[in-house]
């Protein structure tokens, strides 16, 4: 028995691109000039500078070392001003992780911009940004180990679902606090999601790129195929 | 005792004859027989999990007297006014009718582990393929000189919630202006480790308003408690001067109290009282006993991986009752090892799979409006015991959202469990 459950958690893991890591390193940004051209990706939506103010985005000055959804003015989601509550800090590690795709930190966004993959342009674009946070010179360029890259669903995840009594009985323990009814008072619903926004949740509290201790747990301890198997059996969760 | 079946229960039987034809346990037999003692936070979880998993295959038939299950979970809020009774009260509807369990109200009064089978209190037996055991927790007999049960109208436990929560809160309310409440708190190990600590917050919060000189004295026979730093760190800034606790350096393991006379005897030194919160020494739910699957300390050592007693096999012990390691005794973590046990039966009887077990617990304490704090941990089994694997716990200094944060998620969590349990 315990048999064919490992050999499923291993097929599991053929449905992702093996989870590389990121180039960003402390290295590799470059000078702030490089990351002008790149800022057009944002400002469109954000402004940054002495005259800056809120527009669709929040204004970016002072970006690094602030909280998430900190600006007393703006209208931030609930799930961007959840992570901002439970802690979360905007770092070289953690704007990477957003700039390469927001929904790692905040499924709900209303960021609805779908993310700077190339590591290289994300190197650039944070230089251009800590130029406009106080005393950039003293904001470390990045973590000293690497992140980790969020894994990319290469196959329909959906396929994982192969053993329903797998995912029901790994979201049995989830279900102490979800509720399968969808309701979402004080703990957030996790029903009826598109599949690759659950795994990038889950694999951001595994990483500890989200804030939450208890989710850092919960998920800390499931395979990345447990992890889709999960997100397999939410996704057609029917009461 | 009538099996209600609707009709989801009955598709759910045709689906699972499936799982019958190629269950090893019970080829050429009738569907397999499990009975649950007790339809707590572990028993009614159990129940639930076997018949909704087995949809239909095995007979799952709970043990427990009551009609209405009232949560000892948010009893302490109820005290401390933020809940009413009534919400805290739970119906076994769902479990009989979407799922066809039988609830048979009555008493376990014995079991016959050799013969399989179960005697109620009016005579009745029940026989069983595999017996869940999950009674909760009944009180050392002495452990508090001068207190036993039948003293509990005068000293309150409040321990399992029902009238004896109900009492406790008009004692308080009633308690002459600037008088005494006196709690004399448990021996480890006993059931959720901050909820002593958390009902002085919420005996506070009522004080604080309605009787403001009032004092609570605490008689702790535990050097430590759960989650103390956060405790008395809200203790100081929300009801300052109020608490005075007295550990066993100065007499906390030595009392005694007078019911007769509202007084209490610390290491010989006698203090009157106007309340007094007696929670005793605590071990497994006699059923336990009368069953012979606990051990010399009182509880039910159970095999980490699956639940089953260490005793008999065909018995599982879950929840309070049992002895299995590092959890502490709570309604999280009869739910959580009610999903192991109930998985495991469910293998045992039909040949479906049993995945490896995995375990977790979170406790969340009110200590005054908006300052909620928890504690949690996840666990996995090794052969000796259910072992701690990595924890978390609130931080001293947080800020009021992140608390009022906290103080919301229990409530989701409420809601969250209780549905799992109840359906
Ligand atoms: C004040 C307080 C606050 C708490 N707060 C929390 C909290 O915030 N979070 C948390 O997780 N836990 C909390 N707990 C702990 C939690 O209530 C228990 O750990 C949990 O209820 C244990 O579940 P159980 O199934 O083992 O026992 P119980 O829930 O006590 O259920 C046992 C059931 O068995 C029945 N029974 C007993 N003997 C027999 C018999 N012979 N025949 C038939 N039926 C029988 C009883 O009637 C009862 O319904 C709290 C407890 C208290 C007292
Ligand atoms: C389509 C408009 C849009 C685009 C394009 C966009 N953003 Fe945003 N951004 C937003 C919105 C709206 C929010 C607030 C999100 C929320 O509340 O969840 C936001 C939030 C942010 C935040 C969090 C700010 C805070 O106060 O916590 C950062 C950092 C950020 N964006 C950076 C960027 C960068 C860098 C780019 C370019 C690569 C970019 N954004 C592109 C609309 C946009
Ligand atoms: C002890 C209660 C608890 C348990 C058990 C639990 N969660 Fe959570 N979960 C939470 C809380 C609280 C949050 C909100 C966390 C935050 O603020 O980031 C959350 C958030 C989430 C989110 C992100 C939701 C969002 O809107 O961004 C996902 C996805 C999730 N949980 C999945 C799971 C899965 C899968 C399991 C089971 C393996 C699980 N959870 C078990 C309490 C729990």
């Amino acid at each position: 028995m315990a048999g064919r459950a490992g050999i499923f958690m291993i097929a599991g893991l053929a449905f992702f691109a093996a989870p590389g890591v990121s180039e960003v390193r402390a290295s590799d940004t470059g000078p702030p000039g490089n990351g002008a051209p790149i800022w057009a990706e944002c400002s469109g939506c954000h402004q940054i500078g002495p005259e800056a103010t809120n527009a669709i985005g929040p204004n970016l000055n002072g970006i690094f070392g602030r909280k998430a959804a900190a600006l007393d003015n703006f209208q931030y989601s609930k799930s961007l001003a959840r992570a901002g509550r439970d802690g979360l800090i905007w770092t070289y590690e953690t704007l990477d992780a957003y700039i390469a795709n927001p929904r790692v930190f905040a499924s709900g966004t209303r960021m609805s911009y779908p993310g700077l993959k190339d590591a290289a342009k994300r190197a650039d674009l944070l230089a251009y940004l800590r130029d406009f946070s106080d005393k950039p010179r003293d904001i470390p360029e990045a973590e000293p180990t690497a992140r980790r890259a969020m894994p990319e669903l290469s196959a329909d995840v959906r396929a994982l679902a192969g053993d329903p009594e797998y995912g029901a009985y790994l979201a049995s323990e989830c279900l102490t606090c979800h509720q399968t009814s969808g309701a979402d008072r004080g703990i957030p619903s996790i029903t009826l999601w598109p599949t690759e926004d659950f795994v990038l949740a889950m694999h951001a509290y595994k990483q500890k790129l989200r804030p939450h201790p208890v989710m850092q747990m919960m998920a800390g301890r499931l395979s990345d195929g447990e992890i889709a198997a999960l997100a397999a059996y939410f996704a057609d969760l029917k009461e | 005792m009538n099996v209600s079946l609707n009709r989801r229960s009955f598709l759910g039987t045709l689906a699972a004859s499936g799982a019958i034809l190629s269950a090893p346990a019970v080829l050429g037999q009738s569907r397999p027989r499990v009975v649950v003692i007790g339809g707590g936070a572990g028993g009614a979880t159990c129940a639930r999990y076997i018949a909704k998993g087995s949809a239909g295959a095995i007979d799952v038939t709970l043990v427990e007297p009551a009609e209405v299950y009232y949560t000892c979970f948010f009893s302490n809020l109820y005290l401390g006014g933020f809940r009413d009774f009534d919400s805290l009260g739970h119906r076994y509807d769902k479990l009989t009718g979407d799922y066809g369990i039988t609830h048979a109200r009555a008493r376990a009064a014995g079991v016959d582990r050799d013969a399989r089978s179960v005697t109620l209190e009016g005579g009745e037996t029940l026989s069983y393929d595999r017996l869940v055991i999950a009674p909760g927790i009944d009180f050392v007999d002495g452990s508090v000189p001068g207190w036993d049960l039948s003293r509990a109208g005068i000293m309150p436990h409040a321990y399992k919630a029902g009238p004896q929560t109900r009492l406790l809160k008009a004692q308080v309310e009633a308690m002459p202006e600037g008088g005494t409440f006196c709690m004399v708190a448990p021996p480890n190990p006993y059931r959720c480790p901050p909820g002593p600590y958390e009902r002085v917050s919420m005996v506070a919060h009522v004080l604080k308003a309605r009787n403001p000189t009032a004092r609570i004295l605490i008689v702790d026979p535990k050097e430590k408690f759960s989650k103390q730093g956060l405790f008395e760190e809200g203790w100081q800034s929300h009801y300052p001067g109020m608490i005075t606790r007295i550990g066993p350096d100065f007499g906390g393991d030595k009392v005694e109290v007078r019911p007769d006379t509202m007084e209490i005897a610390i290491d010989g030194e006698v203090e009157k009282v106007d309340v007094c919160n007696v929670i005793p020494a605590q071990k497994a739910g006699m059923i336990a006993a009368a069953a012979g699957v606990t051990d010399d300390k009182g509880w039910a050592p159970v095999n980490p991986h699956s639940m089953a007693s260490r005793a008999d096999a065909n018995v599982f012990v879950i929840g309070d009752a049992s002895s299995q390691g590092d959890m502490p005794k709570s309604g999280f973590s009869a739910n959580s090892q009610a999903k192991v046990a109930a998985m495991n039966i469910r293998a045992e009887l039909t040949g479906s799979t049993a995945f490896p077990a995995k375990y977790s617990n979170t406790c969340w304490s009110l200590i005054d409006t908006d300052d909620g704090i928890k504690v949690g941990a996840s666990y996995e089994a090794t052969d000796e015991k259910i072992a701690s694997v990595e924890s978390f716990v609130s931080q001293t200094g947080e800020d009021a959202d992140l608390r009022k944060a906290t103080y919301e998620e229990s409530l989701g969590w409420y809601a969250g469990i209780t549905a799992d349990i109840f359906g």
